[in-house]
C-alpha cells in the first residue's frame, strides 16, 4: 500500500501490524489480540483523518497512483465488454478507452479517460490526457450509441487534453468544442461519473450528461490547483490554496448545485477496497440508468438542455 | 471623443467618463513596425495600421459599432453583472479585480451582444472585451451569449460573435468551465433553427473560448496574426520541451491545418460577413 503524506500517522501503524504479522504466532497467543486491537486503531484514525481532509489532500487521493482506473471500474461493473478503438482518422488515442458492454444485462456504450498503472503503461496512455483524436473517438462511439439506442456512459479521469503541438495542429479546440455540442443534443441517455481527477476542458469533453456524479474523493476543476496558483498566485507552490478557494471537491460541488450526486467511497479511499467501491458505483450507475431508461427520451434530451441553459450565477438591475 | 462615439444614440454609449481613454495625443506608434501613425486616420482605418496591416486589439464596444450600420446598433442586457459566488480570493479578492475591470473599461463583463444592421441586413453580433479580466468567460459571458443566440433565433438573424479571450474565468471555477457547455448547447439550438453562425477569432482567442463557442462557427474567421489554441504556448514548451514551430497557433497556421475557414482584414469584414450570411440566407445580392 502506498501512503501519502498526510497518511503517515496511518502508515505507521500499518507498519506495526505488519510486523506483528511476520513475528508469527510464536509463542505469545495474544498476538492476535494486539493485532486486532492495532487494526481498530488504524481504523479510527482513518476515519478521523479522513473526516477532515482538505481540498488538496483530496486532490492527491484523486491522483492516487493506485487508485482504480477506468478499465479497472470497466472490468467489475460491465459485462460483455469491446473495446473499439478506431477513429477513423489520423489513429488510436490510448488515453480515451470505449466499446460497447451490458450493465446488469442492459447494452450500453461506455468511454472514459484511462492513465497507466506503471511508466511503460503511463507514457503508452498519455497520462490519460486525450488528443484530438481521443474525444473524436469518443464521439464517434457516442453518435452510434444514439443509433441503436444504448445510454452512454463515460468516466472522467484525467489531468486535462493534452497541450501538445500534435494536439494542436489537428485542432484540440475543435474537438472538444464539437463534443460538449453533440452531448448536448445526443438522443440516449448519459451518465457521467468522475472517478479521479476531473481535468477542465478535458474532462468536460466527455462530461456532458443528464447525471453527473463524484466520487466522493475525486476532484472538478475549471483548471488544476497548480495551473491556478501558478497564474493567480505567481507560484505553482500555492497549489493548496488554489484547490481551496476553487472549490474541486465532490462535497463543494454538490452544495454548489453543480453535480448530482457524491458517491462515497471505502475507508481510506478507493483503492483500499476497490471491488467494494465497483460494487457501490455499479448500484448507483443501475439506478440512475434505469430511471433514465424509464422516461421519455425526448423529455430526457429537454431536461438535459434546460439544465445546461440555466448554469451561472449573475444579477440584473 | 472618437468619431464613433458622436454617432452613438445615447442608449449604446458607455459611461465615458470612465472609459480608458487613448492619449488625446494626436500621433500614436504601431507596436508591430513602430511606424509613427496619425491617431484619427488609425481609427478610421479600424484600429489596422495603414503602414504594416498589422491588426491592434481593439474595444468590443468600438469592434460593434464600427461592424454596424452606424446608428443602427441596439445593446442587449447591457447591465448585467457578474457575482462572486465563492468569494474567491488570491492574492487579491475577485471582487477588487471586477472592480478594476469595470474602472479600467466602462463595461459590465467581458462580453457585449448588440442587435443591428450589417449592410441593412438584421445581425446579432457578440465581441469579448479582452480588457476586462482576459476577456475571461464567467457566468455572464456565457449568459449574454446564449441570449445571443436566442435573440438571433427569435429575429430570424444571423449571428456572429468576435472572440478574444483568454480562456475560462478561473474564479467563477467550476462554473466557469460549465459555460462551455452551455454555450456549445445553445449554438446547437441555433443549429437546429437553422440560423447561421459566424465565429470570428480575434488576438488572442486560447482556451475555454476556443474549445466552445469560438470553434463552432459554421464559418470559422480569424483576422490576421492572432494567436488562437487550447493551450497556451508556453504550458506547451513546457510539456513538450521543444521550441515551437515558426508562426505556431497563429491565424495563418490554423488555416493551413484545417481549422478555420479563412482569414479576413478587418477592413473587409464587414462585406465578407455580409457576403457569407446572405448566400447562407438565400439572399438576394443587396444593392451596396
Amino acid at each position: 500500500m502506498n501512503f501519502l503524506d498526510f497518511e503517515q500517522p496511518i502508515a505507521e501503524l500499518e507498519a506495526k501490524i505488519e510486523e506483528l504479522r511476520h513475528v508469527g504466532n510464536d509463542k505469545d497467543i495474544n498476538i492476535n489480540e494486539e493485532i486486532s486491537r492495532l487494526k481498530k486503531h488504524s481504523d479510527e484514525l482513518t476515519r478521523t483523518i479522513f473526516s477532515s481532509l482538505t481540498p488538496w489532500q483530496v486532490s492527491q487521493i484523486a491522483r492516487h497512483p493506485q487508485r482504480p482506473y477506468t478499465l479497472d471500474y470497466i472490468e467489475m461493473i460491465f459485462t460483455d465488454f469491446e473495446e473499439l478503438h478506431g477513429e477513423r482518422n489520423v489513429g488510436d488515442d490510448p488515453a480515451i478507452v470505449s466499446g460497447l458492454g451490458r450493465l446488469d444485462g442492459i447494452p450500453v456504450a461506455i468511454i472514459g479517460q484511462q492513465k497507466g498503472r506503471d511508466t511503460k503503461e503511463r507514457l503508452r496512455r498519455n497520462y490519460g490526457m486525450p488528443k484530438p483524436e481521443g474525444y473524436r473517438k469518443a464521439l464517434r462511439i457516442m453518435k452510434m450509441a444514439e443509433r441503436f439506442g444504448l445510454p452512454v456512459l463515460t468516466f472522467i479521469d484525467t489531468p486535462g487534453a493534452y497541450p501538445g503541438i500534435d494536439a494542436e495542429e489537428r485542432g484540440q479546440s475543435e474537438a472538444i468544442a464539437r463534443n460538449l455540442l453533440e452531448m448536448s443534443e445526443l438522443e440516449t441517455p448519459i451518465i457521467a461519473t468522475v472517478i479521479g481527477e476531473g481535468g477542465s476542458g478535458g474532462a468536460l469533453a466527455i462530461g456532458v450528461a443528464d447525471r453527473l456524479l463524484m466520487l466522493q474523493y475525486s476532484t472538478y476543476s475549471v483548471i488544476s490547483p497548480e495551473g491556478c496558483a501558478s497564474i493567480l498566485w505567481k507560484s505553482a507552490e500555492r497549489a493548496q490554496d488554489a484547490a481551496e478557494a476553487m472549490g474541486i471537491t465532490a462535497k463543494r460541488l454538490k452544495e454548489l448545485g453543480l453535480i448530482d450526486d457524491v458517491i462515497s467511497e471505502p475507508l481510506g479511499g478507493a483503492h483500499r477496497d476497490m471491488s467494494k467501491m465497483a460494487a457501490v458505483l455499479k448500484e448507483k450507475l443501475k439506478n440512475e440508468m434505469n430511471d433514465l431508461l424509464n422516461s421519455s427520451l425526448p423529455s430526457v434530451v429537454i431536461s438535459r438542455q434546460e439544465r445546461l441553459r440555466t448554469i451561472g450565477q449573475f444579477k440584473e438591475s | 471623443m472618437s468619431w464613433f462615439k458622436k454617432i452613438l444614440p445615447s442608449r449604446v454609449k458607455t459611461n465615458s467618463s470612465n472609459r480608458r481613454t487613448v492619449p488625446e495625443g494626436l500621433w500614436t506608434k504601431c507596436i508591430a513596425c513602430n511606424a509613427v501613425l496619425y491617431r484619427a486616420e488609425l481609427e478610421r482605418n479600424f484600429e489596422v495600421c495603414p503602414k504594416c496591416d498589422h491588426h491592434i486589439r481593439i474595444d468590443a464596444r468600438e469592434r460593434l459599432l464600427g461592424f454596424f450600420d452606424e446608428g443602427t446598433a441596439e445593446e442587449l442586457s447591457a447591465d448585467m453583472k457578474p457575482v462572486d459566488i465563492l468569494k474567491f480570493r488570491d492574492n487579491k479578492r475577485y471582487k477588487d479585480r471586477l472592480n478594476t475591470a469595470y474602472k479600467g473599461t466602462g463595461e459590465n463583463d467581458a462580453l457585449l451582444v448588440m442587435t443591428g444592421r450589417l449592410l441593412q441586413m438584421p445581425v446579432v453580433a457578440a465581441a469579448f472585451e479582452f480588457d476586462f479580466m482576459g476577456g475571461s468567460m464567467g457566468s455572464v459571458v456565457g449568459e449574454k451569449f446564449v441570449r445571443a443566440t436566442e435573440a438571433a433565433i427569435e429575429q430570424r438573424a444571423p449571428l456572429v460573435c468576435f472572440s478574444t479571450s483568454g480562456g475560462a474565468r478561473m474564479q467563477e471555477a467550476l462554473f466557469s468551465l460549465m459555460q462551455m457547455a452551455k454555450t456549445s448547447s445553445a449554438l446547437a439550438v441555433l443549429r437546429k433553427n437553422k440560423i447561421p453562425f459566424i465565429s470570428v477569432l480575434t488576438d488572442p482567442t486560447m482556451g475555454g473560448v476556443s474549445a466552445s463557442l469560438a470553434m463552432l462557427g459554421d464559418i470559422n474567421i480569424a483576422e490576421p496574426g492572432a494567436l488562437i489554441g487550447f493551450a497556451g504556448p508556453r504550458v506547451i514548451e513546457q510539456t513538450v520541451r521543444e521550441t515551437l514551430p515558426e508562426g505556431f497557433q497563429r491565424s495563418e497556421f490554423l488555416l493551413e491545418h484545417g481549422q478555420i475557414d479563412m482569414i479576413v482584414d478587418r477592413r473587409e469584414m464587414r462585406s465578407k460577413i455580409h457576403n457569407l450570411f446572405s448566400i447562407l440566407t438565400h439572399q438576394a445580392t443587396a444593392n451596396i
